[in-house]
């Protein structure tokens, strides 16, 4: 009995050890990952307001999708949104490639110091970040207008040779015509760093012997950034884009605070994931927030197609 | 050396095995005693933000006294993340407490979300209360059927507060400027000549302007029946005296309670700010405490009279501890020497008339320059019209608040910004 208990459970060992191993992971993805996307998939489809039971909600079918699609204000945060993806996700690589080849040339302990600094912002807080350039961007009080007033008023032999330049009056970084740009601003310099890092390391893997080689053939620093290195990095730029893509669709703490929550004037500064908020958590409405977080998903997972799209063309 | 102290070492063990039983003994009396005591007090959950908080930490002391059987745990957010949560939680029907506490721009949503218990019913009864609270947040509380949803602690009547000082600069008196709307704006325009500006933010007008002059049966952004009053006279005068503002060059273009607004503030470049009686402690305490006499309080322009602000006490539906949470309601909400407690540590301006009727009322105020604002905000209190809330006061003010923005910044007309709120609260009250 002993003997054909202690087979039995060999057996079960042998057969539900690897999933027993595996089950913390399954049981926290399925309850905090699987249930809530499903749930919120379910709840896009009905009408739900706060004491309504989930088991009671009434089903609306693609009302509150198609509500969304005729507001005008999700149209507004889309073009926000894309507006942001492409004026603040496009510099941070044409940026981040050029210095990830300077700080490749270097030397370990330079490239390592210098690479800290471009890589500060990012692992600093969004918020204490939004704060500080809230501050920088303040129209009556920020050290930007002290500056572009300090080269206004700039006198030589009695001329203001920059007046025509740096305009008299303070400028309004948070009005509708230049929110976005603020924005886009410092979502640009807190993911430079990021990108760098990730192009310094698809660098690491590149062989010496390219790089040799087309040295001896004579090839100078931006012939190697050209020939060598972004053929080799293409894989690493479809990836860094689409990251960059899926984070800029679904910005959020930055233009939360520097529009302080309202989106700024005129709802300039409003991205799709802030639409999503203020519907969930300003209007009560969290059935049609979470349809709009499914659209926004939709949204994504076209554009990362067309990424994957063009690139497999360019290579085909 | 090493004697005495492996001497000292035996006794030292000794006393501790004599130490050890003695101990267990005293943790079996204390555990005997307490464990009954333990299981029979009933713990109260209550949800809050500050600083309505502090009314129920500064209670809680004397409440538990009163009631030994009642252990009290506060559970205090910041003012959204409270909301949110009390939100989350009214949808899920998980992680309620047995009080929750509400502020009056959330007060609609939550009496007309049907989590929270009908206090105007038996066993409650709340509305045997009503002569004894301010009539108008009483009708706050209330849904469409008239049902009490939540008690009132605190009111925020409104106020016009100004820098004396500045507006003495220009040469604008207080009676001149308060008189009408369009004086208000030509105290504006000298106000300017000075570089100082009226308001914050022009959108501040529009606020005061839709909560005046309603007809009976109507709230702010609709009537009884639920209909949209958005393109009513009401909101096309609210938006016209706005624009004025903005085009006139007399607002500051500032965002409320940014930063840029508190230091504008405190250095003397706006003259005036409408806001609830409470704002008197914020200037003090850390807006401007350096302005101290120079700011005043009077009634708001043109006889407007509109209430910025108040806390509620409501129960859900699904608490655990309901009658002990409906006491602990009424020990703050109509217990007089609580709510004066929290008038003064707290200017929590209170909803309990009898708590107004005493002399803290027309003690004068330093910061405000001696003067007996508190009597003003009362007689505010008094005249302030009943409004009618409805559940969709948020997701309308969300709306026109947007629509305002295009007005002053894109210059949209407003007949036409007025006609796409309507058409988009239609669509989102479609439910």
């Amino acid at each position: 009995m002993h003997r054909a208990w202690k087979k039995y459970t060999t057996i079960i060992n042998k057969r539900w050890i690897p999933y027993l191993y595996l089950s913390p992971f399954f049981i926290i993805f399925v309850v905090f990952g699987l249930y809530p996307i499903l749930f919120s998939a379910w709840i896009s489809l009905h009408d739900w307001d706060l004491s309504t039971s989930p088991w009671d909600m009434e089903w609306q079918g693609l009302a509150n999708y198609e509500y969304i699609l005729t507001d005008e204000w999700f149209y507004r945060a889309l073009y926000t949104t894309l507006w942001l993806a492409i004026v603040a996700g496009v510099p941070q690589h044409l940026i981040a490639l050029p210095l990830a080849t300077l700080l490749f040339r270097l030397s370990n302990r330079t490239r390592h110091f210098l690479f800290c600094f471009y890589f500060l912002p990012f692992i600093t807080s969004s918020v204490a970040i939004s704060l500080v350039f809230s501050s920088l961007f303040s129209r009556d009080f920020g050290v930007l207008n002290q500056v572009v007033s300090g080269l206004h008023d700039w006198v030589v032999f009695d001329i203001q040779p920059l007046a025509w330049l740096f305009p008299e009056q303070a400028i309004d970084w948070q009005d509708s015509s230049h929110i976005r740009w603020t924005i886009a601003m410092v979502v640009f310099w807190r993911y430079v760093g990021w990108n760098t890092l990730l192009y310094l390391s698809a660098m690491k893997t590149i062989p010496e012997e390219l790089f040799d080689a087309a040295y001896l053939e004579g090839a100078g620093f931006w012939q190697q950034l050209r020939h060598v290195t972004l053929p080799m990095l293409r894989p690493m730029i479809l990836l860094a884009l689409t990251l960059s893509l899926i984070g800029n669709m679904q910005l959020f703490e930055e233009p939360f605070i520097l529009t302080a929550g309202t989106g700024g004037s005129g709802q300039a500064g409003q991205t799709m994931a802030m639409y999503l908020y203020a519907t969930a958590f300003a209007e009560g409405d969290f059935a049609t927030a979470s349809a709009i977080a499914w659209l926004l998903f939709v949204i994504l997972l076209a554009l990362c197609s067309l990424g994957r799209r063009i690139n497999q063309k360019n290579n085909g | 050396m090493t004697k005495s102290l492996s001497l000292f070492s035996v006794h030292q063990q000794g006393a501790r095995l004599r130490f050890i039983p003695a101990c267990c003994g005293l943790l079996g009396i204390t555990l005997t005693y307490l464990v009954p005591v333990l299981a029979q007090a009933t713990t109260l959950t209550i949800a809050s933000y500050p600083n309505f908080d502090a009314a129920i930490r500064a209670a809680i002391p004397r409440y538990e006294q009163l009631h030994p059987d009642i252990h009290i745990r506060l559970v205090a957010l910041s003012f959204y993340d409270h909301h949110h949560a009390m939100t989350s939680a009214l949808a899920t029907g998980a992680g309620l407490p047995d009080i929750m506490g509400l502020e009056q721009g959330y007060i609609g949503r939550f009496a007309h979300s049907g989590g929270l218990e009908v206090l105007s019913a038996p066993p409650y009864n709340a509305l045997q209360y009503q002569p004894l609270l301010v009539p108008y947040t009483m009708a706050q509380a209330q849904n469409e059927q008239g049902e009490l949803m939540a008690m009132p602690a605190d009111i925020g009547p409104g106020s016009l507060f100004y820098r004396q000082d500045l507006l003495a600069q220009a040469g604008v008196s207080l009676e001149e400027m308060t008189t009408s709307w369009e004086n208000f704006i030509q105290s504006g325009i000298r106000l300017k000549q000075k570089s100082i500006y009226l308001v914050a933010n022009a959108s501040d007008l529009k606020d005061i302007y839709i909560r005046i002059g309603l007809q009976p049966g109507e709230g702010i952004y609709f009537n009884q029946a639920g209909q949209s009053l958005v393109r009513s006279e009401r909101f096309v005068r609210a938006f016209t005296l706005a624009k004025q503002v903005r085009e006139q060059g007399l607002d500051a273009r500032l965002q409320i309670w940014s930063n840029e607004w508190a230091e504008s503030i405190r250095s003397g470049h706006i003259a005036t700010q409408m806001m609830g009686a409470w704002f008197a402690g914020h200037l003090a305490s850390w807006i401007a405490p350096e302005s101290k006499g120079l700011w005043r309080a009077s009634q708001l322009p043109a006889h407007a009279y509109a209430s910025w602000g108040g806390s509620f006490y409501a129960i859900p539906r699904a608490a655990a501890h309901k009658p002990e949470a409906w006491d602990f309601i009424r020990f703050m909400t109509l217990d007089t020497d609580m709510q004066l407690d929290a008038f003064k540590k707290l200017d929590a301006f209170p909803a309990l008339l009898s708590a107004q009727q005493t002399p803290h009322m027309a003690e004068p105020i330093a910061y405000l320059g001696q003067q007996q604002a508190r009597l003003i905000w009362k007689d505010a209190a008094d005249r302030m019209p009943s409004i009618i809330p409805h559940q969709h006061d948020a997701m309308a003010a969300e709306i026109i608040r947007k629509q305002m923005d295009l007005v002053l910044e894109e210059n949209k007309d407003i007949a036409t910004a007025l006609k796409d709120a309507e058409r988009q609260i239609k669509r989102k009250a479609r439910h």
